[in-house]
């Protein structure tokens, strides 16, 4: 698959390639991706972040139609590859995918042979087979996705792996911030709970200080990884000293098991410390908005009073995510077709 | 190869012993070296022509992995052992984590009759400190010894009782053989890689360094007390050094080696997740990188020993977390050395060659391996001109997990002799 090259008539036809089946946004934005795949936001520039933002920009009108579909990718197929159990993420991405017109197949963990030892490097081999056009993965372990972008012809979408990336994530996140703050340049973001294991907190943490916010991370020392702070952002081990003074906190989602392995003493200490309690909620700004990745532990990062709080953009987060996991699926199935 | 007569002339002959380099010639008959001097003159005599080349004993890997009995897909003892003389290495150590274990001197004898018949590299096994690795029972020490083991070692797990290593330090003093730990502290998060900002960067499960550190730490402690000796394996960061610099200034009797992967990379080369960075104890930070370089270059770390580990292809294409560890090291050793050592002002190449030969026969009670009149003819030729790139058609091993795939080497072993015979690699003289 060659890449575009510069001085190439390539970029050209990109942007006489006026029948995109979405209305364009007015600025005529270059919605132009270099990559041939999406593994992490840490490769992204921040105009490939804005391409992407713009490209969601026009799907999120797309899904306010009556009949919310484009044929953008019509013809094509797009494997949801599920290593590791998700329904949201899963949801979004075959949402995402049929909303382009493209077709989705889903493949996951209990319906494929990995557990009859099969390995990913024979799933790979068997996708390569069918001639499938993208691969969306989700996986437990680190590389997974890069491991696939390696031996794959087909564009891969990073969904999740391990404790590494989550990148579409992050990218909605940020198109959900841009859309209510403007841009995210000078606002302060908090992320609270496990940054430790949580690959929502470094593709957060990524994306938001390449689009020039100022990051700072929240939890206890047992769930702050080493050097976090030379990704971009400042460390609290204290919530109250950094709370009051942000535009944005987004509260990861503490996983029970953490609770149970001696990361934590207990649920009880983890909610007053560090959760979003309905006192912490009453002194809080009306300004500030609360992000969660969801599924939200109820009474555990935040009490449920967190639903109700008008700037709480859990659910737009969820509307979001189907508009910008279009554009990336459709920014990087364009690329490819421009580059075969 | 009987009654053979070679006149190497006009080489540069490298005394790792002395720490000099002298252009001789070197005269060889029936496989021991009879004459060293300025312009020897030897009627009927094979001459090969050595200007602008240099010579040195032949190397001794002192921590290999040949996989027999048990992976012999991965490599086999007459595979390895001809890997190995590529990289000029005459001797090797292989670790005892094989399957079944050399823990008896069962398995000793079937190393060495495996090696014999092989006729490559000469192969010094090393015995398990307990039996069957598992950490809990005293091997066999005495008859491995005695069966040719040349050191004791459960290399790839430590052993996490303090009772048993006491024992095992205790009992090997018996028979003057080292007890070489890998040091990896049990119970401390186990990783994939170095604790750090690249494991934080990449959401790998990491372990921190001060698991070698703390684990090296114990077992010297327990060696000065019982007054056994203690080789340190494979040491990769700044920690273990500072303590085994400590430890030999008190007078304890301790070693250590150090592998060229760890004094080449850091863990920044694992942003890719290839699987043939992998490696235990894993790539540590440019900083730990730069202490290991320190340790060699001032003695602290005595030995330079590949940790050579091959894998198949099977065993490594797959996700980070799931591969094993390990990368093969003969063939790419003695360049990766002579360019972070000595190229790089850090060592003199007599010193360098020390590390690759003098300083590991002597942890072993080998006899330190000298070129000089009646010893035998086991050295290697050294093209330090040389400039070459590693490509998988070269690879002698059975396995090809190596992260140095064109690469560009400069120096490189051209020849050498053992056992009165002569191998030529790649480039006859």
């Amino acid at each position: 698959m060659t890449r575009n090259k510069p001085g190439s008539t390539g970029r050209l036809d990109k942007r006489t390639r006026a029948k995109r089946p979405a209305k364009t946004p007015k600025r005529k934005a270059e919605h132009t991706l270099r990559l041939n795949h999406l593994l992490g936001i840490e490769t992204l520039s921040p105009s490939d972040i804005g391409a992407i933002l713009d490209q969601a920009e026009s799907f999120l009108e797309v899904l306010r139609r009556p009949i919310p579909v484009v044929p953008a990718l019509r013809g094509r197929t797009i494997v949801n590859l599920f290593f590791e159990p998700s329904t949201r993420t899963a949801t979004s991405f075959s949402l995402a995918a049929t909303r382009l017109s493209a077709q989705c197949v889903n493949f996951s963990l209990s319906s494929s042979s990995v557990s009859k030892g099969e390995t990913l490097l024979d799933t790979a081999r068997n996708i390569e087979a069918m001639r499938i056009d993208g691969v969306v993965v989700r996986h437990s372990m680190p590389g997974a996705p890069h491991f696939l972008a390696r031996r794959l012809k087909a564009f891969v979408v990073n969904a999740g792996d391990g404790c590494h990336e989550h990148p579409t994530q992050a990218l909605l996140d940020a198109f959900t911030l841009r859309k209510r703050l403007g841009r995210l340049r000078g606002k302060k973001v908090l992320l609270v709970g496990d940054i430790a294991h949580s690959r929502v907190a470094r593709s957060d943490i990524l994306c938001f200080s390449k689009l020039g916010a100022k990051v700072a991370v929240c939890g206890p020392p047992t769930l702050i990884p080493p050097y976090i702070e030379e990704l971009g952002c400042e460390v609290f081990y204290r919530l109250d000293k950094i709370l009051y003074e942000v535009d944005v906190v987004n509260m990861l989602r503490v996983q029970n098991e953490r609770m149970n392995s001696g990361f934590l003493p207990s649920v009880r200490e983890y909610r007053k410390l560090y959760g979003l309690t309905r006192e912490r909620l009453g002194a809080l700004s009306k300004s500030v908005v609360i992000l969660h990745p969801g599924p939200v532990n109820w009474g555990v990062e935040m009490d449920f009073e967190v639903a109700e709080f008008p700037q709480s953009l859990i659910l737009n987060q969820v509307t979001n995510g189907v508009a910008v996991r279009m554009a990336v699926l459709y920014l990087l199935a364009r690329e490819r077709a421009d580059g075969e | 190869m009987a009654n053979k007569r070679v006149l190497l002339a006009g080489g540069r002959v490298i005394d790792p012993l002395a720490g000099k380099v002298r252009i001789w010639d070197v005269l060889i008959e029936n496989g021991k070296i009879v004459k060293l001097g300025k312009g020897l003159k030897a009627k009927q005599a094979q001459r090969i022509d050595c200007r602008r080349k240099h010579i040195a004993p032949g190397f001794i890997d002192m921590h290999c992995h040949l996989r027999e009995p048990g992976h012999e897909d991965a490599e086999t003892i007459a595979t390895g052992t001809k890997a190995a003389l590529a990289g000029g290495f005459t001797r090797v150590c292989p670790m005892p984590n094989t399957d079944p274990p050399v823990d008896s001197e069962a398995q000793v004898r079937f190393q060495l009759c495996r090696a014999e018949e092989a006729g490559f590299a000469r192969v010094h096994p090393i015995g398990c400190c307990t039996r069957a690795r598992a950490g809990k029972e005293l091997a066999e020490i005495g008859a491995m010894k005695k069966a040719g083991a040349v050191a004791v070692s459960d290399d790839g797990a430590w052993i996490a009782d303090p009772r048993v290593m006491r024992r095992v330090l205790d009992y090997s003093k018996a028979f003057d053989i080292p007890v070489i730990s890998h040091c990896e502290l049990a119970g401390l998060d186990y990783g994939v890689a170095n604790e750090g900002l690249v494991s934080t960067r990449l959401g790998l499960r990491a372990g921190p360094d001060v698991s070698e550190a703390a684990a090296a730490a114990r077992d010297i402690l327990l060696a000065e007390f019982v007054g056994a000796r203690i080789h340190i394996a494979h040491v990769s960061c700044a920690t273990t050094v500072d303590i085994i610099r400590w430890a030999k200034a008190r007078g304890i009797q301790v070693t250590a080696e150090a592998s060229p992967h760890h004094f080449t990379l850091t863990d920044e080369a694992l942003a890719g997740f290839d699987t043939n960075y992998k490696v235990n104890p894993p790539l540590r930070t440019e900083k730990d990188r730069q202490a290991v370089i320190r340790g060699l270059a001032d003695g602290t770390i005595d030995a330079i020993a590949t940790d050579h580990a091959p894998h198949t292809k099977s065993e490594k294409e797959v996700e980070f977390d799931n591969a094993p560890p390990g990368m093969i090291g003969f063939e790419t050793a003695f360049g990766l050395g002579y360019e972070q050592l000595v190229l790089t002002g850090d060592m003199r190449l007599p010193d360098y060659i020390n590390r690759m030969t003098v300083a590991p026969a002597r942890i072993l009670g080998l006899p330190v391996p000298r070129i000089e009149p009646g010893a035998n003819a086991e050295l290697v030729i050294l093209d330090l001109k040389a400039q070459w790139t590693y490509t998988p058609e070269q690879v002698m091993s059975r396995s090809h997990n190596s992260p140095f795939f064109g690469r560009q080497f400069q120096g490189r072993v051209v020849g050498g002799f053992l056992g009165g015979e002569q191998f030529w690699l790649l480039h006859p003289a």
